[in-house]
């Protein structure tokens, strides 16, 4: 409790963004996708936003604090890391990394699941068995656990990490695709297309998976606060992103170096855009799952 | 019943079944387990032994059989860094992540339920925006950043908790703390729902209607029944905490078995990684066997199910 008493205005600021998520629930909600625009278009521009090189650090400038402590200056505005290299650059550099990763890692494990769920609710029989089996199977696994072993096996990089994750996580896809089929198969619509004549892959294509859409896209968004969280305790681990690169997680790995000295902006600002990033997803996820899908609402 | 248990069982052999054989299989997609096998900078002529050695030239079904019945006698090869075997390393761990996983635990259950069932009786109040905004602050912190904010309020500014390591009291409490923090969204979360079902049924409505005061109808009565679905999610997730806390311990160099894999990583020691997520994962199917033929026992419905 006490680690969030120094920071109650976030808490405050996250309130309000609450209040205004649950009370507006018809509206957009403004603030989760505020943060998530800022910070795409960081990761787009980081380029000509960032003010400085995010993997070249001056070694005689290393540990310099924020510019608004004595000892910073304003050409490092959130200071430098233990090589000297600038904070605010590898966060906006970061930026780009968990954006880039927690989406391409969600829509690969919705492809899969959303695929698999597909076949396994509307073919039935042994596929059915095969597939739930092996969703079984994948859950008992803890997801962090896995990714770690699945990482350890392939090596660390953006791409792997992207298929690791996508691996790890099209399970939660094919369990509710999979119940939304089995309710779908029996409507009206798809008996008719049943009489009309139909392939099987045709219903599948034109006429369930549209229909499964809206779900897969709330799973998504609720999917992308885990993954970002799990690419960023992979990272901070030494299996995900490799080390040059700026990403956030490997920033806090970094920042633990610097922690019993007290240089707690390596570990305070990037913590704070993973947490950011991740409410931001949750909020959007929680609204567009009231939204889209009333089904999902008890979830 | 019977049949409930067996059926219940064999699709759990099935997991454990389809959970080695992707472990397996993975190893060997993944290119040469030689190369994950053999230490570092090993020479052609001692990776040729060892492939001879574990058999490698056999055929894969050969090869999966012997795989299964090795970590059926528990033998799951010798660590290459400590050199002895990772069975041994790892029970010799477990007792540490025990306590860890318990005071989180602890934690976890004394913030958790107190705030779910205050947020289910003050429906739409203060307090139940306020557990909504702890269960979304709670989910969306990872666990490691809350340990390392902890570190540096309690160990670096105030000077009060060791910031690693293990051996007294005090060094349980932060990484307890950070483990326990995500799992008190969690059971706030279901402490809420359940207790707000509890709330709307029929007894609960008796117990008003008879005129008894709304702590003792809440303390007494919705209290215990509203617990029930708590303590069994509790009772998993102590489970899921020993293999997550990975990260945690990581944080605060804490000698338990999620140590032990993060180390296994570090130290390229494949063995102990293999092993970590097989006993890991084995374990984990294995509570939830075991909860699903508790609650069939408790809850004759459920026994008939399909």
């Amino acid at each position: 409790m006490s680690v969030n008493a120094p920071a109650s205005s976030r808490t405050a600021g996250v309130t309000l963004a609450w209040r205004w998520a649950s009370y507006h629930s018809e509206g957009l909600p403004v603030i989760p996708i505020l943060i998530l625009l800022i910070l795409g278009f960081l990761a787009i521009f980081a380029e000509f936003v960032a003010p400085h090189n995010p993997e070249v650090g001056t070694l005689s400038l290393r540990f310099r604090p924020p510019a608004w402590i004595a000892g910073g200056s304003s050409e490092y505005l959130l200071g430098t890391d233990h090589i000297g290299r600038d904070v605010l650059s590898r966060l906006i550099f970061g930026a780009r990394v968990s954006m880039l990763v927690g989406f391409l890692a969600v829509l690969f494990a919705g492809f899969v699941g959303t695929v698999l769920g597909i076949l396994a609710g509307y073919i039935g029989s042994w596929v059915d068995q095969v597939i739930m089996r092996l969703t079984d199977a994948w859950l008992a696994l803890p997801a962090l656990m896995f990714a770690i072993f699945l990482a350890a096996i392939v090596g660390p990089s953006e791409f792997n990490i992207v298929i690791i994750l996508g691996l790890v996580y099209w399970t939660r896809y094919a369990r509710v695709i999979r119940g939304e089929v089995l309710s779908l198969k029996e409507r009206d619509f798809v008996r008719l297309a049943i009489v009309a004549g139909c392939s099987k892959w045709t219903i599948m294509r034109r006429h369930i998976l549209p229909n499964v859409l809206n779900t897969a896209i709330v799973l998504a968004t609720l999917m992308l606060g885990v993954v970002i969280v799990t690419e960023a305790a992979l990272s901070f681990l030494g299996v995900g992103v490799p080390p040059p690169k700026p990403a956030w997680g490997l920033m806090l790995a970094d920042g633990k170096k610097g922690l019993m000295a007290g240089y707690w902006w390596l570990t305070v600002f990037p913590g704070v855009c993973i947490v950011l990033m991740v409410l931001a997803a949750n909020l959007l996820g929680d609204w567009l799952r009231v939204k889209l899908d009333p089904q999902l609402r008890q979830l | 019943m019977r049949r409930f248990v067996l059926r219940r069982l064999g699709y759990a052999l099935i997991s454990l079944f389809l959970l080695s054989l992707t472990i397996f299989l993975l190893v060997r997609v993944s290119g040469d387990p030689t190369v994950l096998l053999v230490e570092p900078g090993a020479s052609r002529a001692d990776m040729d032994a060892l492939r001879a050695e574990l058999g490698l030239d056999r055929p894969m079904v050969v090869q999966y059989v012997s795989f299964v019945r090795d970590v059926l006698r528990g033998d799951f090869g010798r660590s290459f860094y400590y050199r002895t075997p990772v069975l041994e390393l790892y029970v010799s761990r477990l007792p540490n992540s025990l306590l860890l996983a318990l005071t989180a635990m602890a934690f976890s259950l004394i913030l958790g339920i107190p705030t779910g069932i205050l947020a289910a009786v003050r429906v739409g109040g203060w307090w139940d925006s306020a557990g909504k905004v702890f269960a979304l602050l709670g989910l969306s912190m990872p666990s490691f950043w809350t340990g390392l904010l902890m570190i540096l309020f309690f160990s670096v500014y105030l000077g009060w908790l060791p910031s690693s390591g293990a051996g007294s009291v005090l060094h349980v409490l932060m990484p307890a703390f950070a483990l326990g923090w995500y799992f008190a969204a969690a059971h706030m979360r279901l402490t809420r729902s359940s207790m707000l079902e509890v709330l709307g049924s029929e007894y609960v409505k008796l117990a008003r209607l008879k005129g008894l005061p709304e702590a003792l109808v809440i303390g007494k009565h919705a209290f215990k029944n509203a617990l029930i679905p708590v303590l069994t999610l509790a009772g998993i997730n102590l489970v899921l905490m020993i293999n997550v806390a990975v990260v945690v311990e990581t944080v605060f160099a804490w000698p338990g078995v999620g140590r032990l894999l993060y180390e296994g990583i570090a130290f390229r020691d494949f063995p102990v990684v293999q092993a970590s997520v097989v006993l890991g994962g084995s374990m984990i199917v294995v509570v939830n066997v075991v909860v699903d033929i508790l609650y069939a026992v408790i809850d004759p419905r459920i026994r008939y199910e399909r």
